[in-house]
């Protein structure tokens, strides 16, 4: 580094002054980006492995589990059940053979905090882990994580590498009584492998398809064994909460979701990234303050929270805090914590076949409301933001929402019918106006719109026939340019190349 | 040169090896030899198939339930164009309409060439950046249609 000056120094803002770290309180996160993953010696230098070091030498296991239960953790994964109550499950379970597994498939699209904690701070979950396998008596572990995060996946490796060189897992850790081996699974693309029992069958080598629930993994998970599963947020939570004791963690949040929740802010805002902040922190002040408001000055119309199996909320939600209950009785979820901001621009319609369409794909096929249902309301939807809609759509669409999210065997099909649910709650005039006005008010759905070119403003430089793919628009030097309606597939190229703004859609 | 029915099935067969008699195989079979010639022969299936002492057609099961499984070969490069929400927010339709028209395929198709595969998938976990697009292994964000052009065509 070169010299540096007291003036130059005062132009290096800290941290607690950028307003998108302002509020933010970072436990899951707070090594990323502050250490080199790949070194060990790094984690343990930000007192990483304190916790499992004091946890071996002085606490007894049901110690370990108690100090959980006293944080109030909850699932960071989706569902947010009491981690303390599931590993108590998982410990009291008979039997001599036990799983942990590290749920690390992040298939919302949308989120990429579990991404986060993988690559820059693989550690912590691996601290956690082994925390947890001592609580319940596991003495092996999986991490299932998804092989469109190469990098992870030889992070983890490298990590898990250190820590059998470093004594931290293998045969008698730390040279007490307790032995703990963990494995990298890669997925192999598929959304429901996210699902817990999915997630198992895929590890045994099969195709990732849910079974019904009972047995619950704690009983009967991986080949037949009491297994215990948790997001990498949850572990990652894990070692703080040993290190700095459960009623600590427990102070932080609201009455019932305590701790931090980490948040993938991104759409149609100007500061997109992870933003960890306390439970109960409002909407508002993420999506404004942190996030810095919506981009181009445009109006904010609503936020998308849960992903596939959540719902979008609106302005009149921005004051809402953020907790697990408060999100499910406005129709959303919490879900893996993925917060997609949308504008004016944003079709609230063509958002629900956007999703319908992704859990429609991603149905396993297993269970037939979930695979047909699934499809009709695909199809209605479609019907829909094609201007081919009746109003009495919006009933068959209710009808089969209601029937998809009670019938369905896995919390895929259970949760599917959220992003239709709600913006037909919420923004049901938009609908309205693509059946009854055959209009899409974003101007987002193709079908309904237009590209039109203002024969005033338009120079005759021939930009965009030019640009055209379907060479649909004719004109010339003396002539304005006109659009063949007919033929024109509504790419928006022209309104992209135009320099003078000339085209517009209708 | 592609390799040949005797090679496929000797090199299925070293890397079925260490998997025999043990748990949990099929899937890491079936990506390591996916890596290694960039699809699933069905003479590489056979052989695990007898190998791990799997009946074929669940073997078949597996191999089309997973996304990462392909049967028939692929484009030298692959690209993954993302079809995630944030970024469908940020226009990722556009961007896949123009990645389609430069290369003449459809969703899934590999050009004539064997030179691209094009991929929709649901997210590449760079969501910061929509939309995204990943050419192999690298990363391309904050995309334009124009942009596409340019780095498509710094693929050989
Ligand atoms: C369709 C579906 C997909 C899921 N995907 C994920 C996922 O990608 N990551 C995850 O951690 N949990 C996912 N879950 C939730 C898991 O089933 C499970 O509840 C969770 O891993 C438990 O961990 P937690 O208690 O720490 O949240 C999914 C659930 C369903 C129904
Ligand atoms: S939505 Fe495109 S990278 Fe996540």
């Amino acid at each position: 580094m070169s010299r540096t000056n007291s003036e130059s120094f005062e132009r290096i803002p800290l941290y607690s002054d950028l307003p998108f770290y302002r509020k933010q309180k970072r436990i899951a996160l707070r090594n990323c980006g502050l250490i080199n993953p790949d070194h060990i010696d790094e984690y343990i230098y930000r007192e990483g492995y304190f916790a499992l070091a004091s946890a071996l030498k002085s606490m007894a296991p049901e110690e370990v589990l108690a100090e959980v239960k006293t944080s109030g953790l909850r699932g960071r994964g989706g569902g947010g059940f009491p981690t303390g109550l599931k590993w108590e499950f998982c410990r009291k379970s008979p039997g001599n053979k036990k799983y942990v597994i590290c749920n690390a498939d992040e298939g919302d699209p949308g989120a990429f905090m579990d991404r986060s904690i993988l690559e820059g701070d693989p550690h912590a979950l691996i601290e956690g882990m082994i925390l947890g396998a001592y609580a319940m008596g596991a003495d092996e572990g999986y991490i299932y994580c998804r092989a469109e995060y190469p990098l992870a996946i030889t992070r983890l490796g490298l990590a898990i590498a250190q820590c059998e060189e470093y004594g931290l897992l293998g045969d008698r850790i730390m040279d007490t009584d307790f032995s703990f081996n963990l494995h990298i699974k890669e997925g192999a693309g598929a959304f429901v492998c996210g699902e817990e029992t999915a997630l198992m069958a895929s590890i045994e080598g099969e195709r990732g398809m849910p079974r019904p629930r009972p047995p619950f993994p704690a009983n009967k998970g991986l080949w037949g064994k009491p297994s215990n599963i948790n997001n990498v947020e949850t572990w990652a939570n894990v070692p703080n909460i040993i290190r700095n004791g459960g009623s600590w963690y427990a102070s932080i949040g609201t009455e019932k979701s305590k701790g931090t929740k980490v948040f993938a802010l991104t759409g149609k805002i100007n500061r997109t990234g992870l933003v960890e902040v306390p439970m109960g922190t409002t909407i508002r002040e993420i999506v404004f303050e942190m996030g810095d408001g919506i981009i181009d000055g445009r109006g904010f119309k609503a936020v998308q929270i849960g992903g596939p199996s959540g719902g979008c909320l609106t302005e009149e939600h921005l004051d809402l805090p953020v907790d697990y209950e408060s999100l499910t009785a406005a129709g959303a979820i919490m879900g893996s914590g993925g917060l997609v901001v949308m504008d004016e621009d944003t079709c609230m319609v063509d958002i629900a076949r956007f999703f319908l369409e992704f859990t429609q794909r991603e149905s396993c096929g297993k269970c037939v409301p979930c695979r047909e249902g699934t499809k009709q309301m695909l199809l209605t939807l479609e019907k829909i933001t094609s201007g081919k809609g009746a109003m009495k759509d919006l009933d068959t669409l209710e009808k089969l929402a209601v029937m998809v999210k009670e019938m369905s065997l896995c919390g895929l099909g259970q949760t599917a019918p959220n992003p239709v649910l709600t913006t037909l709650r919420y923004f049901r005039n938009e609908y309205e106006a693509h059946i009854r006005d055959k209009k899409c008010p974003a101007k987002a759905c193709s079908a309904l719109i237009s590209f039109v070119i203002d024969k005033e403003k338009c120079r005759k430089c021939g930009l965009c026939a030019k640009n055209c793919p379907v060479s649909c628009i004719a004109g010339d030097r003396n002539t304005p340019y006109v659009v063949d309606q007919d033929r024109c597939i509504k790419c928006g190229t022209c309104i992209e190349v135009c320099p003078f703004q000339a085209v517009s859609k209708e | 040169m592609s390799p040949n029915k005797v090679q496929i099935e000797e090199r299925t067969r070293e890397i079925v090896a260490p998997w025999k008699n043990r748990q949990g195989g099929t899937i890491p079979v079936l990506q390591e030899v996916q890596k290694e010639l960039g699809y699933l022969p069905e003479d590489a299936l056979m052989v695990i198939s007898r190998e791990l002492k799997i009946p074929a057609s669940e073997l078949y099961g597996v191999a089309t339930f997973y996304a990462q499984f392909h049967l028939k070969p692929r484009g030298r490069h692959i690209i993954r164009v993302c079809r995630g929400t944030a970024c469908h927010v940020r226009g990722s339709l556009l961007i896949q309409e123009k990645i389609k028209n430069i290369l003449q395929v459809e969703d899934n198709g590999t050009t004539e060439d064997l030179r691209f595969t094009l991929e929709p998938v649901a997210c590449l976990g760079a969501c910061g950046l929509a939309p995204v697009m990943m050419v192999d292994g690298e990363t391309h964000g904050r995309l334009t249609p124009d942009k596409v052009m340019t780095i498509v065509e710094s693929y050989e």
